[in-house]
């Protein structure tokens, strides 16, 4: 955990005092609502439907045992005694006062938490592999380098009204469990021909509107280059990207205008003036954050352990725990534990005050008091002895966080969606409940195997529905919420945006149509290790559109009826 | 006569600033404390230009979109370079005033003419702006306060150097 210093406290500390004169000079009338909307986005403050939304910046997902008993209290004393953890390994507060906004923020203050440009149109939260700096197949330890990127972007002059919102994503090993490819930035932990790190730099990906995989401007970039690289690209989007039109303003659509090519030749002539100047990042500083990290001085345990083996042999529920909750370490004898928080019958992603405080102290017990967000909004105990294995289990299924479920099809990524959002065309929270009721069944959902099911509520895709196996989209038709299904999508190296099957269905048919897209799958995989996206892949998307919406003569063989709304 | 903001302190405005989207001032040339549109400057002809620069001070005006570059030859002749923001939220003014600064060593006065306001003063210094006509709404002695918002910043501002250039320095100091 990387702790501040008395620099990067005080600037935290004059960002609440400078928010709290805005609001008091927007609550007096001297400010408009025009001038402070920039101000309080950057603030992480949105108006949503019933209040404002509070988006509290948990920077590349990491958080202490204080720190989350702290968002424990802010849920309490400023919202309903819940958090929503988001895709961006943020947390959101959904029933603050704009008037105590300040409050809470200068409360976060004190355990150095902080909203800055947790939204507006600036770069935001950089997000990254969850079992960063704990993973075995790691390149590098990107966390080191996921807070100097914090602190570049932080208050950034030049890049404080880019023409929309810019998300970077670093991924220090080969798996890419950091999504990087759908990102405006992603980077990759890459080797040199000398051995040296750097970063493979990836621009122009994204969500959204117009779903694209990004593509990689440059292979390899030393790494005392990286933040003057990050600087011309920025440079070259804030000066080129359009403004015109908010539907065209990422960065995407300059890098697609200019093509992958022109845009990188752009990037490269701008980082001449800055290459070697006084951006270039040194040795010390590297070293200076990493002292900061601390890293936690790991017990030397056997790789196994003998409590771990007889619990997976007695207790079936227990090995399926260990086989989708329980990941490899680095070090031995210990493992990284995701908790759930996709529950049936709990917003995926919500967690209450009291479950806050219990994971706090759980982390402390099992662990050296860290806890990791994911993007895809679980909780992660990132350094438990296998020892513990078997206690943790029993005290997690008390909490309800022990759903063994991660991987599998009600593990679903959901945007709060229409209950919440002003800008969501349809609900996703209880059309998640619906799906995972209907596949409450352990052994069924396990056969089915790995399978990524995400919701967005609307075209902005906070679930990232384009990169689901199964993805999901709330649309609007004269005002009623229909749901368009995407197949193939996929967020890793083989990073994929969805394509639709076809016309969209009622809320109410959404659980039946995944029933027979599985079907499908079930029918076609040659072996329990062929994936569902494996199959779309191989077999493509007509299979499984037969099987939905059927036709004339293969739906009167199959038996199946025509679910589509036409 | 209405005030600048210069070097953090309110001094009165002896420039006059084309209005954006209005004509520049003809077919006249360029008096003293004139600031004229990019396009007129190039209309005046090396002569004038080299003329105006020496014996009365002439400022350029430049769009968001004008590249900085284009001015490259031109600065030796120059009082003052003033960059236009059509809207607070149009952030391309801070890229020109970082380009003139880091690159084209630009040390002379720079101004932001247009929808300033007191919330982007210190953002704007941040990358080479000293000079500010504030919209005409703005108070500017009530404005001077946003300077003091932050004391430090992570990136290079006054001093060239960026905050982690600055840590290692001190750290170098200690005994």
């Amino acid at each position: 955990m990387y702790q501040y210093d008395d620099i990067d406290q005080r600037m935290v500390a004059e960002r609440v005092a400078q928010f709290r004169d805005q609001t008091r000079r927007f609550l007096a009338g001297k400010l408009s609502e025009a001038e402070f909307l920039p101000l309080r986005l950057q603030n992480g403050l949105y108006i949503q439907k019933h209040a404002p939304m509070l988006r509290v910046a948990i920077p590349y997902g990491l958080l202490a045992a204080r720190q989350l008993r702290m968002l424990a209290h802010v849920a309490r004393r400023y919202d309903r005694g819940y958090g929503h953890f988001s895709t961006r390994q943020n947390i959101q507060f959904n029933w603050p006062k704009l008037e105590e906004v300040p409050d809470a923020l200068a409360e976060l203050a004190t355990v150095q938490m902080h909203s800055i440009q947790t939204s507006g149109n600036c770069v935001r939260n950089t997000t990254t592999d969850h079992f960063a700096g704990i993973a075995p197949d790691e390149i590098l330890d990107p966390l080191v380098w996921c807070e100097l990127i914090r602190q570049w972007s932080t208050f950034n002059p030049e890049f404080s009204f880019l023409p929309r919102k810019f998300k970077i994503a670093v991924s220090g090993s080969p798996a890419d469990r950091a999504a990087t490819w759908v990102h405006d930035i992603g980077l990759h932990a890459v080797r040199g021909p000398d051995g040296e790190p750097g970063f493979r730099v990836i621009v122009g990906g994204g969500l959204g509107r117009t779903p694209m995989v990004g593509h990689a401007i440059r292979e390899y970039l030393a790494w005392p280059h990286l933040l003057t690289y990050l600087d011309a690209v920025l440079r070259v989007y804030n000066r080129h990207g359009r403004r015109d039109n908010k539907f065209k303003a990422r960065i995407k659509i300059l890098v697609r205008e200019l093509t992958p090519e022109g845009f990188a030749r752009q990037v490269e002539a701008e980082w001449q003036h800055l290459r070697d100047g006084p951006g270039t990042v040194p040795a010390e500083e590297l070293a200076r954050i990493a002292e900061r990290f601390g890293r936690p001085a790991y017990p030397t345990l056997q790789a196994t352990s003998a409590a771990h083996e007889t619990a997976l042999h007695r207790s079936a529920p227990y090995a399926r725990w260990a086989q989708r909750n329980v990941h490899p370490h680095r070090v031995p004898g210990h493992a990284a534990v995701t908790l759930s928080l996709k529950r049936t019958g709990v917003p995926p992603g919500d967690v209450t005050a009291d479950e806050m405080e219990a994971i706090a102290a759980l982390s402390e017990r099992h662990g050296f008091g860290e806890v990791r967000v994911t993007h895809e909004q679980n909780l992660i105990l990132p350094d438990v002895r296998l020892d513990d294995l078997p206690a943790l289990w029993e005290r997690l299924r008390e909490l309800n966080l022990a759903t063994p479920n991660i991987g599998l099809l009600t593990n679903i990524i959901s945007c709060p969606g229409g209950d919440f959002c002003s800008l969501a065309n349809a609900v996703s929270i209880p059309l998640a409940e619906a799906i995972q009721r209907r596949f409450d069944d352990l052994d069924h959902l396990h056969d089915i195997g790995e399978l990524d099911l995400n919701i967005s509520g609307c075209i902005n895709a906070c679930g990232h529905h384009h990169v689901g196996h199964i993805g999901i989209l709330g649309v609007d038709k004269s005002g009623e919420e229909w749901y368009q299904v995407t197949l193939g999508g996929n967020q890793g190296p083989q990073a994929a945006i969805g394509r639709i099957i076809g016309p969209s269905f009622a809320r109410g048919q959404v659980p039946d149509v995944v029933e027979a897209l599985l079907a499908c799958y079930l029918a076609h995989r040659v072996s329990e290790d062929e994936r569902f996206v494996d199959v779309v892949r191989r077999i493509g998307i007509q299979p499984f559109k037969d099987r939905v919406y059927g036709n004339a003569d293969r739906a009167s063989q199959a038996g199946t009826e025509s679910l589509a709304h036409s | 006569m209405a005030t600048l903001i210069e070097h953090r302190k309110p001094v009165p405005n002896r420039w006059r600033i084309p209005d954006h989207g209005q004509a520049d001032l003809g077919e006249t040339p360029p008096a003293a404390w004139d600031i004229v549109t990019l396009a007129r400057w190039r209309a005046l002809g090396a002569d004038m230009q080299a003329s105006g620069g020496r014996a009365a001070p002439i400022g350029v005006l430049l769009s968001p979109g004008d590249d900085p570059h284009a001015l490259h030859a031109d600065l030796p002749h120059l009082a003052m370079i003033a960059i236009h923001l059509p809207v607070f939220t149009d952030g391309r003014a801070y890229s020109s005033a970082r380009m003139l600064r880091q690159q084209l060593r630009w040390s002379g006065p720079l101004m932001a003419v247009g929808d300033v306001l007191r919330d982007q003063l210190l953002l704007l210094e941040r990358c080479g702006f000293d000079t500010f006509r504030l919209r005409a709404d703005q108070d500017p002695q009530e404005a001077l306060s946003a300077f003091a918002d932050f004391s430090d910043a992570y990136q290079a501002w006054a001093a060239p150097v960026a905050l982690f250039g600055r840590r290692a320095l001190a750290q170098g100091a200690r005994p």
